[in-house]
C-alpha cells in the first residue's frame, strides 16, 4: 500500500519544525500510527516534518522529584528505563506493553499521547500518576495537565500548531498499569493504572470510552484505604455513569465488568 | 520532491534520491534487490518485513526510506558471514524452524534482538519476544526451540 505524494521535512530543532507546521502537515516521529493511516488512505497529509532525530527530544531525566521524557523517547527506552521504573512504575509497565518489540522499538511517548488512540497504553499511567504534558508553539511554551488532555476520540487538547516537547511525570509511591489486551492487536480491551502518592490514590481507564478518564467514583469510593474490602468496593463502582465503548470483540456490558476486574487488579498491585 | 538518502545496507553503502512516500521496505526490495526482507501484511502486524535498523529491529513497511538516511542496516541477507550460517539461520534450519519460509527472515530479525538484549531467554520471553511476528503456518513450537538451539550455540 502506497500513501497519497507528500512533502518530507527534517528539521534540526522543536522551533524550525513549530515554523513548518501547517493545517496540511503532520508530524512524524515513530510513525507507528501515522503510516499505517496513510497506507490506508485515512490520512493523507500534504507533508510530513520528521523531527524523530531532533536530540533535544529525546531524554529521560529526573528534575527535582520528577520524572522529565522527552516526546521522542521510544516505549522501549521508556520499558527499560530503571529510573521510570522506579518512580512511575505504571509508565514503564504500560510501555513495556505497547503493540510487540519492532513497534516499541519506533513508537514514541509524544507521538502516542497526541494520537490519543482511545486504547492506548499510556494515556490511563499519564493519568493515575498526573502527569503533565509540556507543548510548544509559535506563541511560546505552556503545560497542560494530564486531566485536561484527553477530549475525545482521537482528540486534545494540543493546538494545531502545537509540539509535544516533554512529559513530566510526578514521582509515585507505588503505581501500577494492567491491561486485558486485544489478543490480536494487543491494545487495550481495557486498561486500568493506580498510583498513589503521599496518601492519595488515583485511578484511571484507557480501552473503556471515548477518551481515557480518571473515574473520580473509584477513587472517592477508597477513601476507607486499600484493604481488600476497600479495593473490592471500590472497584465494584468502575465506570459507573460513564459512556461505554461496545464493539464486535467486546460489548458493554463485558467491558463494565473488565473494568472492576482491572481496577481491583490494578488497586492490589499498589496495596 | 524527492529526498537524498546515504544508507549502510549489510556493510555496503548506498546512495539514491528517494520519494518521501517509498517505504524502506520497498527501498530494500526493489531498489537494493534484497528481497529477503518480505511483506507481508504492510501493516506492521505481522512483522515479515522486520529488519535491523541502528541496531533495532523494526518493521520496515512501516518506515520510509527518507527515515533511514544515515542509517546502518542489517537485512537477513547480512547475518551470513563468509558462507557460514549466523547460527540464528543454523538453528532454524537443524531443528525445523520453518515450514513454508515465508515469516523466517523476520523471526530471524527479531529472534537477533531478543538474543542480543537477552542471551538466556527462558521459552516464555522467547515467546513474548516474537510477539510481534506471525507464523501462519502454525510452526511456532519449532521456532521457539530454534532460537533456544541458537541461543545454547553461541
Amino acid at each position: 500500500m502506497i500513501p497519497v505524494a507528500f512533502d518530507y521535512h527534517r528539521p534540526a530543532s522543536v522551533d524550525e519544525a513549530i515554523e513548518l507546521l501547517s493545517d496540511d502537515a503532520k508530524l512524524l516521529a515513530g510513525g507507528h500510527s501515522l503510516l499505517p493511516a496513510m497506507k490506508l488512505r485515512l490520512s493523507s497529509p500534504g507533508a510530513l516534518i520528521d523531527i524523530g532525530r531532533i536530540a533535544e527530544l529525546n531524554y529521560i531525566r529526573e528534575d527535582g522529584g520528577t520524572i522529565a521524557i522527552g516526546a521522542t523517547t521510544t516505549h522501549q527506552q521508556i520499558a527499560s528505563s530503571d529510573l521510570v521504573s522506579a518512580n512511575a512504575s505504571a509508565l514503564a509497565q504500560a510501555a513495556s506493553v505497547i503493540g510487540d518489540p519492532q513497534v516499541r522499538n519506533k513508537g514514541t511517548i509524544g507521538g502516542s499521547l497526541a494520537h490519543a488512540d482511545p486504547a492506548a497504553d499510556y494515556p490511563a499511567a499519564i493519568l493515575a500518576l498526573g502527569a503533565e504534558i509540556v507543548v510548544r508553539g509559535s506563541d511560546g511554551g505552556r503545560s497542560i495537565p494530564a486531566d485536561e488532555f484527553f477530549i475525545d476520540l482521537f482528540l486534545t487538547a494540543l493546538a494545531p500548531d502545537e509540539i509535544i516537547t516533554e512529559v513530566r511525570v510526578p514521582a509515585a509511591d507505588k503505581s501500577a498499569y494492567v491491561k486485558f489486551p486485544h489478543p490480536a492487536s494487543r491494545f487495550a480491551v481495557v486498561g486500568c493504572a493506580a498510583a498513589s502518592a503521599g496518601g492519595a490514590v488515583k485511578v484511571a481507564f484507557t480501552g473503556v470510552a471515548n477518551a481515557a478518564f480518571r473515574d473520580s467514583g473509584v477513587e472517592a469510593a477508597l477513601s476507607g484505604g486499600l484493604s481488600e474490602e476497600g479495593i473490592a468496593a471500590a472497584a465494584a463502582r468502575a465506570a459507573d455513569g460513564q459512556e461505554v465503548l461496545a464493539d464486535h470483540f467486546a460489548g458493554e456490558e463485558y467491558r463494565r465488568h473488565l473494568a472492576k476486574v482491572f481496577a481491583r487488579k490494578a488497586l492490589a498491585t499498589i496495596a | 520532491m524527492s529526498v537524498a538518502i546515504k544508507v549502510t545496507v549489510n556493510g555496503q553503502t548506498h546512495e539514491h534520491e528517494v520519494e518521501p512516500r517509498q517505504m524502506l521496505v520497498s527501498y530494500l526490495r526493489e531498489e537494493l534487490g534484497l528481497t529477503g526482507t518480505h511483506v507481508g501484511c504492510d501493516t506492521s502486524n505481522c512483522g515479515a518485513c522486520t529488519a535491523i535498523v541502528d541496531g533495532q529491529a523494526v518493521k520496515v513497511c512501516t518506515m520510509l526510506a527518507a527515515q533511514a538516511d544515515g542509517a546502518e542496516i542489517t537485512t537477513i541477507e547480512g547475518l551470513a558471514a563468509n558462507g557460514t550460517l549466523h547460527p540464528l539461520q543454523e538453528a532454524f534450519r537443524e531443528t525445523h524452524g520453518l515450514q513454508c519460509g515465508f515469516c523466517t527472515p523476520g523471526m530471524i530479525m527479531a529472534a537477533w534482538q531478543l538474543l542480543e538484549r537477552n542471551a538466556t531467554p527462558s521459552d516464555a520471553e522467547v515467546r513474548h519476544a516474537l510477539e510481534g511476528n506471525f507464523c501462519r503456518c502454525t510452526g511456532y513450537d519449532n521456532i521457539i526451540k530454534a532460537v533456544q538451539h541458537a541461543a545454547e550455540s553461541a
